[in-house]
C-alpha cells in the first residue's frame, strides 16, 4: 500500500489523525496534514482505508 | 402541487416517509420554503456530497434572486452582512480555515479529552443528585460543550445564558420577530467587542487572544472585524448543534436497548457508534443551502442560475445506493461517509471537536449510568421546532 495525500485539498477535519494515528499528523500551525509512513505495515491498512473513504477533502488517495 | 418545505414529521427520530420516495422517483424536486420562495431539495447521497464540494456555489444568500428561508430571514444565519464577513471560498477562505483551523486539529482535541471527561462527570454528579427523572438534555448534552467552547474563546461561562440565547435567535429560523434578532445581533457584537477589546489589552492563551497576536491581513492574520466574527460564529457553531446531537445520539442509543447494552459490553465501538449516531439522525434540521451563481447540472438535470439549492444530508444519509441497509443502525458500520459534517473545503471547522466531545460523554454515561434509559416511550420524545439545527425538546431518562 502506498499513499499519497494532498495538502491543497486538506481541509483540516482531522478524520485521518484520528482514525489513524500511527500513520497521519496534522501540522501544528493551521491543521493540515502531515503524512508520518507513505507505505504503513499491514496492520494499519485497514484504519487507512476507512481513512480514505471518510476524509472530507477527498485528499487522501491509495494505491494498492 | 409543490412539496413544502420543511416537511411535517410527527416522530422525533424516524425519518419521514417522503425521503425514500423523492431519493428514488424525485431527486431533485421543488419545494416551497416558509417565507413563500420556491427552491429546488436534493435528498441523493452523490448529489448532496456534489453541491456541498462544488467551490463555485455560495453558502451565502444575498443575492438579489437568492431564496429567502423564512420571513425574518433577511439578517438570518445565511444572508446577513455578518456572515459575508468570513470570506465564502476561494483561496481567501482558505487562509482563514488555516488560521483557525489549527486550534481544532484532532491532536488538540485528544488533549482536551480528560478536562472533557472530569466536565462530564462533574454534570452527571450533578444530575443525580438532583435525582430521577432528569432531562439529559439540560442537565449535560447542553452545559458540555459550552464549557468546551466557552473554554477555547477565553469567555466566561457564567455568561452562557446569553449566549444561548443569541445563538437561539440566529439559528431560529421562525420563533422570533425581526426586531428581536436585530436586537440580539447587536448585543451579541457589542458583547464580542468588549470581549476583544479587553483581550487586546491583556491578552490569554485563548484562540481569540492569539488570532489577534497573529496580526492584521498585512502580517497574514485577519482584520479586527474578521477575527469578532469568527469569535461569535464559534460560539455559535459550538453550542447548538453538538448540545442537541449529545441528546439525540443517547436517544437513538435507548430507543433499542440492546444497542446501549452492546456498548456496554464492548465500549470499543463507541467511536463507530458515534458516527452512526451522527449518520443515522433524522432529525438533524434544515439541510445546507446553496445558491447556483451560473447554470450548474445536479443528478442529470441542468439548474438554471440564480436557483436556491437545499442539501438535506440526513436524507442523503439514509440513501440505499451509499449505504448498505441504509435504514439499520449498525453500531459497527465502518467506513462510514455520511454528510453530516458536510463535504469539500467547507466541511465542519469543528468536527474533531464534536466528534471528542461526543466520544467522552457516551464514554462517562456507560461507566457511570450504565442502568440508563428513557423515562418516557420513544414515541413521547418530541422534536425542537424551527431551529436550523434540529433537536430534541427534552430528553428524560431514569437510571
Ligand atoms: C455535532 C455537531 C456539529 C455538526 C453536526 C456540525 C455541522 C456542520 C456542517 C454540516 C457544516 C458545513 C457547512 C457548509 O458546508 O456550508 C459546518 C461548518 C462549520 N462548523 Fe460545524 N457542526 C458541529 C459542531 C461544530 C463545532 C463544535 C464547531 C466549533 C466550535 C463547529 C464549527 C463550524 C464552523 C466554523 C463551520 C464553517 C466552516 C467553513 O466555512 O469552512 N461545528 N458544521
Ligand atoms: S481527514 Fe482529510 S481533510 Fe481531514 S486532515 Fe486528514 S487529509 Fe486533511
Amino acid at each position: 500500500m502506498k499513499i499519497t495525500v494532498d495538502e491543497e485539498k486538506c481541509c483540516g477535519a482531522g478524520q485521518c489523525v484520528l482514525i489513524a494515528p500511527a500513520v497521519f499528523d496534522q501540522r501544528d500551525d493551521d491543521g493540515i496534514v502531515i503524512l508520518l509512513d507513505a507505505e504503513p505495515g499491514e496492520d494499519q491498512h485497514a484504519a487507512v482505508r476507512e481513512t480514505a473513504a471518510v476524509c472530507p477533502a477527498g485528499a487522501i488517495v491509495l494505491d494498492e | 402541487m409543490t412539496l413544502a418545505y420543511p416537511i411535517p414529521n410527527d416522530t422525533a427520530l424516524e425519518p419521514p416517509a417522503e425521503w425514500a420516495k423523492l431519493r428514488g422517483e424525485c431527486p431533485v424536486a421543488h419545494v416551497q420554503l416558509p417565507s413563500g420562495d420556491q427552491a429546488t431539495l436534493l435528498t441523493r447521497y452523490e448529489d448532496v456530497k456534489q453541491v456541498l464540494a462544488d467551490p463555485r456555489l455560495s453558502r451565502l444568500l444575498n443575492a438579489p434572486d437568492a431564496a429567502r428561508l423564512s420571513d425574518t430571514d433577511d439578517g438570518g444565519l445565511f444572508s446577513s452582512e455578518m456572515a459575508a464577513i468570513i470570506p465564502d471560498g476561494g483561496e481567501e477562505h482558505q487562509r482563514w480555515r488555516r488560521l483557525v483551523g489549527k486550534w481544532f486539529t484532532a491532536k488538540r482535541m485528544s488533549a482536551l479529552r480528560p478536562q472533557m471527561a472530569r466536565i462530564a462527570e462533574q454534570l452527571i454528579d450533578e444530575m443525580v443528585e438532583r435525582g430521577r427523572p432528569a432531562d439529559l438534555k439540560a442537565s449535560l448534552g447542553f452545559p458540555l460543550p459550552v464549557y468546551v467552547i466557552c473554554d477555547m474563546l477565553g469567555v466566561p461561562a457564567a455568561d452562557r445564558e446569553r449566549f444561548s440565547y443569541w445563538s437561539d435567535t440566529l439559528l431560529n429560523l421562525t420563533k422570533y420577530e425581526k426586531s428581536e434578532i436585530d436586537a440580539a445581533q447587536a448585543e451579541f457584537f457589542q458583547y464580542m467587542s468588549d470581549h476583544l477589546a479587553a483581550k487586546r489589552a491583556e491578552p490569554g492563551d485563548d484562540l481569540l487572544s492569539e488570532l489577534i497576536a497573529a496580526g492584521g491581513p498585512e502580517d497574514g492574520g485577519l482584520t479586527e472585524l474578521q477575527v469578532l466574527v469568527t469569535g461569535m460564529a464559534l460560539l455559535v457553531a459550538g453550542h447548538e448543534t453538538t448540545a442537541n446531537m449529545i441528546g439525540k445520539m443517547v436517544a437513538m442509543l435507548l430507543a433499542d436497548r440492546t444497542r446501549w447494552e452492546r456498548l456496554l459490553a464492548d465500549p470499543s465501538l463507541i467511536r463507530t457508534a458515534v458516527e452512526e449516531s451522527l449518520r443515522f439522525d433524522a432529525n438533524s434540521g434544515f439541510g445546507l443551502p446553496r445558491y447556483l451563481p451560473e447554470e450548474t447540472e445536479v443528478g442529470g438535470t441542468v439548474l438554471p442560475k440564480g436557483t436556491t439549492v437545499i442539501c438535506s444530508m440526513a436524507a442523503a444519509n439514509r440513501d440505499e445506493g451509499a449505504f448498505d441497509a441504509a435504514d439499520r443502525l449498525d453500531l459497527t458500520r465502518s467506513p462510514n461517509p455520511h454528510l453530516a459534517f458536510g463535504s469539500g473545503a467547507h466541511s465542519c471547522l469543528g468536527q474533531a471537536l464534536a466528534r471528542t466531545e461526543l466520544q467522552v460523554v457516551l464514554e462517562v454515561l456507560l461507566r457511570k449510568l450504565p442502568t440508563l434509559v428513557l423515562a418516557v416511550p420513544v414515541e413521547e420524545l418530541e422534536r425542537l421546532d424551527g431551529l436550523a439545527v434540529g433537536g430534541l425538546l427534552k430528553l428524560p431518562v431514569r437510571w
